[in-house]
């Protein structure tokens, strides 16, 4: 695919809405439940996993193409990818804390959340199977990390919202959450197909 | 079937394993935050209640100030002198002797001292007994005796006898949760030297005041009169020692008619 600005904004509304990875890739739905109860730690999140999934998608391409590839290892890629991401978040965990402690104290307490979390394993994978070169690869992982952030956020608005309306009793908690959930999926479906390639 | 594509396979996840785990060692000693030591020992060394009683939330937010030199090293009432000592050796600075303070209670109404205003079948805490018509005893200022500072009070130094507090001197440490408790503030923290103590601190009306409690302070000024250092005054009803002037004479426990002035042995 070419780097054009056309492209570019096209490929971005397609990761960020119409391939949007919580609502039509159902990908990384346990941070999306569990760190959403607050807009300022669900956008913390959103914002650490756009960090990881860009790295994530530079490192894995690398692997991928100049080790596994040239030695026909291709079945390894989800073993060695899971490897690679855990040991990539806990590296930059440390160079962070070091480094950059403001962004640190920022996403620290949610980095090692993502090193298990099916989006970035998700992302990388992808990359691999739609043939992406490097440069798309990396955009997938952040365009598609910015479309988990405003998922993330914006059910993180809907439960707040939430804490003081009156919800039967059945419903408290986690069902009315899994329900907003769906209905949010259903309203990205009217996304389908915008900005295909 | 042949070996050499199982050997590979394993050679290159192990390899990269293998590679990561330095990679993790190396970044963890190139990048490793040091961690204040003394904060660790400043830690063991206070009482580690969590009482608050230094102001801060807990003991580790207290380390983490005194490390940082933003909190004073005597704050620690419950660790005591002990405690002082070893913060003093720790952040290398000299222990101030503070006075030792103690919670006294300000009553000595007992049952069948003070009289009773009703008969209180309410719940047994002192905050639910105080709030019902002035409280069950004649003296609105005086302990109710169910308690409420006993719960709340960490090191076991309190105990309801005969219907008021006693506190256990060498068991308390002055950390002061009796004191916010306690809905009379009838238990105050005092220095543990001052042995001779105005034992109430009613602010009635002279006659109400014997009216109610045996031995409740009449302000007659006896006790200000037979003092001579200037230690002891009438305010508002009702004598106050102050611990910086006293001398632990006791002429005025001697004149006191009600005998509500108390010497400590």
């Amino acid at each position: 695919m070419e780097f054009t600005l056309t492209n570019f904004l096209l490929f971005m509304v397609n990761c960020v809405l119409a391939n949007n990875f919580i609502f039509s890739r159902y990908l990384g739905a346990c941070p999306f439940l569990g760190v959403s109860s607050k807009v300022e730690t669900a956008a913390g999140m959103g914002i650490a996993v756009t960090f990881v999934m860009g790295i994530a998608s530079l490192v894995t391409y690398i692997i991928y193409h100049y080790l596994l590839v040239p030695l026909q290892l291709n079945y390894l890629i989800t073993i060695s990818f899971i490897l690679v991401i855990a040991a990539l978040v806990q590296f930059v965990e440390m160079f962070m804390k070091k480094g950059m402690p403001a962004l640190y104290n920022a996403l620290g307490i949610y980095l090692p959340l993502i090193t298990t979390n099916c989006a970035v394993l998700g992302v990388t994978i992808l990359n691999i199977n739609d043939g992406h070169n490097l440069l798309w690869s990396v955009l997938n992982g952040v365009f598609g990390a910015l479309g988990f952030l405003l998922a993330i956020v914006l059910m993180a608005g809907a439960r707040e919202r939430l804490e003081s309306s009156n919800i039967p009793k059945a419903f408290k908690g986690f069902p009315i959450s899994l329900i907003i959930a769906g209905l949010m999926s259903v309203a990205f479906l009217g996304f389908a197909g915008l900005g295909n390639i | 079937m042949p070996i050499t594509p199982i050997a590979l396979a394993a050679g290159v996840l192990g390899g990269l394993g293998v590679l990561f785990g330095l990679l993790l060692t190396f970044a963890s000693k190139t990048f490793a935050v040091p961690v204040d030591e003394r904060f660790v020992l400043v830690r063991e060394a206070v009482a580690g209640a969590n009482c608050g009683a230094c102001g801060y939330p807990g003991c580790d937010s207290y380390a983490q100030a005194v490390v940082k030199g933003e909190a004073a090293i005597d704050l620690c009432t419950p660790g005591g002198k002990k405690t002082l000592d070893a913060l003093a050796q720790i952040m290398g600075q000299e222990a101030k002797e503070t006075a030792v303070q103690v919670a006294r209670v300000l009553c000595q109404g007992e049952t069948g001292v003070v009289k009773p205003r009703y008969e209180y079948t309410g719940p047994k805490t002192c905050h639910t007994a105080v709030g019902l018509a002035g409280g069950p005893s004649m003296c609105r200022w005086g302990c109710v005796g169910y308690g409420d500072c006993v719960r709340v009070c960490r090191f076991n130094a309190m105990k309801i006898e005969n219907g008021i507090v006693v506190i256990d001197e060498d068991a308390c440490t002055a950390c002061g949760l009796c004191v916010k408790e306690c809905p009379r503030s009838v238990i105050k923290l005092l220095p543990k030297a001052a042995r001779v103590t105005v034992r109430c601190q009613n602010a009635a009306t002279p006659r109400e005041a014997r009216d109610a409690c045996t031995k409740a302070c009449i302000a007659c000024k006896r006790c200000e009169k037979a003092c001579q250092f200037d230690a002891i005054h009438v305010v508002n009803n009702c004598a106050i020692i102050d611990p910086a002037k006293c001398t632990l004479c006791g002429e005025c426990v001697k004149v006191c008619p009600t005998k509500c002035i108390e010497q400590l042995a």
